[in-house]
């Protein structure tokens, strides 16, 4: 048999690839029968709560748990974090850290025991000022994150005798010197969290030594590890299932602390236990991304090219002290010459973990929101200094395809029309409106992904795959490369994923998902294709490089008589199914291949109203293009887009964590004051999948992160250029609105 | 510095009818139909209540303490409704009692008694989580079923809603993966009438 070639039909022939279809799993979401994590009601079972630490710094000294086991109902009180009788006090340096929990017969009983938790506490100095960077150095509470100078080599190099930093110095106050254009500022952006609707935790039982665990992850085939590692066990030992989940964002990789005290209690009382996080909890402590704030100085030409850029950041990834990493600031674009400087904060915070496109939003807001102060320091327009600069950028190749986008997305926005100088806005009463641009870059490429295909004599055809649909549409890509490939309709094909015991695929972070899943499931449809096309062949007496499968049929291309039926076909192979597996590893195959590839670029604008009276920002309209490579399923890849400009809205003008200035409690830890946007509040979105057929052609690149990047930087550049006041940190409440423009009146 | 102090007030601790403190004036194990409104009535421990879910008369035990919520989704298994803000303020836990959208997180057990509870369960035949699948108004889908019935009950008041009518009316619900677009599009689609699926 001749060695498969791996590859996508071409464009003209696909029936599937590139459609619009619906969701596989959209009717069991939307009439609320799909069970989550949480939905999962095991016999027998105890609810856990637990109490979380009121203090954002303290040690706890003890804990007395007697009242709680005394209430009807409560059947274990467990330590976690808090010292067991006899211990040593413990720190604590985050506020809602997990002390004790609680196992009882019901949600009640469970919150009741928690309540009659007595616990002493010696109360510590907290720190939770992460934007203030003078007050966090008083207190001994900065820590060096790294920095570095690059110098465009037309400088030429210290002389022998010079020494390299004052060298370095005098070049740098000489670009600035010989700057046409120089911009000073400061900008930032909160910390914010993960929120995921459905909280964090697990529904578990042991079967014998076995543990079952039904875990709201993003990382199925990764998280038995976590168990088997903290419980002592072997991963095989530990099955881990999630068929759908509320909600990830890049904070449900790991099973955490409380799913490993979800299991010991379990193994304890010998019954099953559902241990989900309450809704302060999930925000307090199940995921956050880190704050930035920099002070930047830029210079220019006389044509808006940013010549030299000097930076120093900081922010808080929480009480380890990290912040946006030195090394994506400044973001898409990357003058000649350049110094930066990160400085992290450790701040009394839970530690931050992965969000959406780690850095990028951050850095794009840090820099981008520079590079328009610059369009208006000049009077120029804004669009003109972005098309401008593309010829510094990381990634130089890519200059083309963002003036391209740029293009594209200025006439979705009606850019010519709307445009005017920054502060210039026509005023309709107190409302000013501004239009803002920012770009945007990811890498995106597929993770480790095995299958499985069983093709049944029967025709019947299931996959099984240990990956896992965060509401991407995964489950609906699996199902349209087997059945674009084996020329199936999506409904002939039975697609298994979220569970451990399946072969293994990575875990869904960094938009990876879509293209491992690619890579394995058209790998092994195409493998077991050439196997039937063989059995096919020898029946029909043609040589099966002629044959295609095509609309339930295998045929002979030019023949129309001579074809089997998709059933006919399977009938040749036995009485035992066959069976083929297939692995893609990132690398043994490498990052491109003939069916996935990385690295896109996209651009965002943003057309918005400002009440100057209120402070109150609304937004017009919003525009996204985006390169995407090969798109496997056009409806769940738009609405992908979709949420990510909602998100991008939510960061600029709603979310972010509020710490107490005296307590450092994380105040509005609820949804009613963590405030995210409503239906009402998003204004008109426009969605363009840039696809040029020379995208097509480089495979297939994940979609989750890209379009969430550059949302922010747009809305803060028309902002800006509504009221012709930069407003300094985001999420833009109307407080924040109002004081710059006060400040900025003087 | 140093301070003792539990777990601060809790509106389930204050509401709390298992514990001992339970003794006194105690009509355990009461049956309450309709009108549980019209005299005064002081109730503690666990009691039988007796309603409608989904066209199907139920009895269920509950405490004074005990949420809609928590009872259709642990003695009924009905799971569609989500726990998201004990609040409501989210809107994941909407449910209709007696046509009427309510959040189940914060509404009592005891208080639903003798009326008609219609979960998003029972609307699989229905238009409107069809007309969400079609304009894929779901991603992770946890705020779904919530959105879903509240939709189902914005209709049913305005069935010709305005595209303003629509923004101004369901704000109730709150989507993290950014469903809204979606949203609108699957309810103007109702709302012209347009077949979906
Ligand atoms: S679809 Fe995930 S919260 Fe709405």
């Amino acid at each position: 048999m001749a060695e498969v070639q791996y590859s996508w039909p071409e464009n003209h022939k696909t029936r599937l690839l590139g459609k619009r279809v619906n969701r596989l799993d959209g009717m069991v979401k939307s009439a609320g029968t799909a069970k989550y994590t949480y939905d999962i009601n095991l016999p027998n079972q105890l609810i856990v709560h637990a109490l979380g630490c009121p203090h954002a710094h303290c040690r706890v000294l003890s804990v007395d748990t007697s009242a709680a086991e005394k209430v009807p109902g409560v059947v274990l009180v467990k330590h976690i974090k808090a010292p067991k009788a006899g211990e040593d006090p413990v720190e604590i340096e985050a506020d809602g850290t997990l002390l004790v929990a609680v196992a009882a017969e019901s949600e009640a009983a469970a919150a009741e025991g928690v309540a009659k938790l007595k616990v002493e506490y010696e109360l510590l100095e907290p720190f939770t000022a992460d934007d203030d960077l003078e007050a966090a150095e008083a207190k001994d509470r900065t820590r060096p994150r790294g920095g570095g100078i690059s110098l465009d080599e037309a400088l030429g190099e210290p002389g022998d005798d010079e020494d390299i930093e004052e060298w370095e110095e005098k070049q740098i106050e000489k670009l600035f010197a010989d700057a046409d254009y120089v911009v000073e500022g400061d900008y930032g952006i909160d910390a914010i969290t993960h929120c995921c609707l459905e909280p964090h935790g697990t529904t578990l039982h042991w079967e014998g030594d076995r543990l079952k665990a039904h875990l709201s992850t993003q990382n199925v085939s990764g998280t038995d590890d976590g168990f088997a590692g903290a419980l002592n066990l072997t991963a095989d030992d530990v099955d881990v299932h999630c068929d759908y989940i509320g909600g990830g964002f890049g904070s449900k990789f790991q099973p955490n602390y409380w799913g490993i005290a979800a299991a010991e209690i379990a193994k304890a009382t010998g019954r099953p236990v559902k241990f989900m996080l309450n809704r302060e909890q999930e925000l307090k402590v199940a995921g956050n991304r880190p704050s930035g704030f920099v002070h930047v100085k830029l210079g220019a030409d006389e044509s808006g090219v940013v010549q030299i850029w000097d930076s120093h950041h900081w922010g808080t990834s929480g009480f380890n002290g990290s912040t946006v990493s030195v090394n994506s600031v400044p973001y898409v674009f990357v003058p000649k010459n350049y110094r930066r400087k990160a400085t992290g904060i450790a701040t009394n915070n839970e530690p931050s973990v992965a969000w959406r496109a780690p850095n990028h939003p951050q850095a794009c807001a840090l820099t981008q929101t520079a590079y328009d102060d610059l369009a208006a320091k000049m009077q120029a327009d804004s669009l003109d200094i972005f098309l401008r600069n593309l010829e510094n950028i990381d990634s130089p190749e890519k200059a083309p395809l963002y003036a391209e986008q740029l293009r594209i997305a200025a006439d979705l926005i009606n850019w010519q029309r709307h445009w005017h100088p920054h502060g210039k806005s026509p005023r309709k009463g107190s409302v000013v409106e501004g239009l803002g641009i920012a770009i945007h870059t990811w890498g995106g490429a597929a993770n480790d992904s095995d299958c499985r295909l069983r093709i049944h004599p029967d025709g019947g055809v299931e996959s099984y795959c240990g990956t896992q649909d965060l509401g991407t549409g995964t489950r609906t890509v699996c199902a349209m490369v087997l059945a674009e490939t084996l020329g199936l309709p999506v409904e002939a094909v039975k697609v298994n994923i979220g569970s451990s015991t399946f072969p293994f695929s990575g875990a869904s972070g960094g938009s990876t998902t879509v293209g491992a899943v690619s890579e394995s499931h058209r790998r092994a449809a195409q493998d077991a294709l050439a196997q039937i096309f063989e059995l096919v062949a020898k029946k029909l007496e043609v040589p099966a490089d002629q044959l295609e499968a095509a609309g339930g049929k295998i045929s002979v291309v030019g023949y129309s008589d001579k074809e089997l039926t998709w059933k006919q076909a399977c009938s040749l192979i036995g009485i035992k199914p066959l069976e083929v597996n297939s692995s893609y590893k990132r690398q043994q195959q490498g990052r491109t291949t003939n069916l996935s590839s990385s690295n896109v670029g996209g651009c965002q604008m943003a057309h918005v109203a400002v009440d100057t009276d209120t402070g109150l920002v609304k937004i017009k309209r919003m525009v996204a293009v985006q390169n995407v490579g090969l798109i496997i399923n056009r409806k769940t890849a738009e609405s992908q887009v979709y949420g990510a400009l909602i998100m991008s809205i939510a960061g600029a003008l709603f979310e972010h964590r509020i710490n107490d200035p005296k307590t450092g409690v994380f105040v509005n830890s609820q949804m009613d004051s963590y405030r995210l946007p409503r239906l009402g509040d998003i204004g008109e979105l426009i969605v363009h999948l840039h696809e040029p057929e020379s995208e097509r052609a480089r495979g297939v690149i994940g979609l989750g992160e890209p379009p969430v990047i550059s949302g922010c930087a747009a809305i803060s550049n028309a902002v800006c250029n509504a009221t012709g006041v930069r407003v300094p940190t985001l999420p833009f409440t109307p407080k924040r609105v109002l004081d710059a423009m006060r400040t900025a009146k003087g | 510095m140093s301070q003792s102090t539990s777990k601060g007030f809790s509106r389930r601790e204050f509401l709390r009818g298992s514990s001992a403190a339970a003794a006194a004036s105690s009509v355990a194990s009461t049956a309450i139909g309709q009108d549980t409104a019209v005299a005064p009535q002081v109730v503690t421990g666990e009691t039988s209540i007796t309603l409608k879910i989904n066209g199907e008369s139920k009895t269920a035990k509950v405490e004074p303490r005990t949420t809609l919520l928590d009872m259709l989704r642990y003695q009924f298994d009905l799971t569609a409704a989500k726990p998201v803000s004990a609040d409501g303020s989210s809107g994941a836990s909407t449910v209709l009692v007696d046509g009427r959208p309510v959040m189940a997180s914060s509404t009592l057990a005891l208080s639903v008694a003798g009326k008609e509870i219609t979960t998003c369960e029972s609307l699989v035949d229905d238009e409107v989580p069809r007309a969400f699948v079609e304009h894929d108004a779901q991603q992770c889908g946890f705020c779904t079923p919530g959105f879903v019935v509240a939709v189902r009950a914005f209709l049913n008041q305005h069935p010709d809603a305005t595209e303003e009518q629509i923004l101004a009316g369901l704000n109730g619900n709150i989507c993290r993966c950014g469903t809204y677009a979606n949203v609108l599009q699957a309810v103007v689609s109702l709302v012209k009438g347009e077949q979906n699926g």
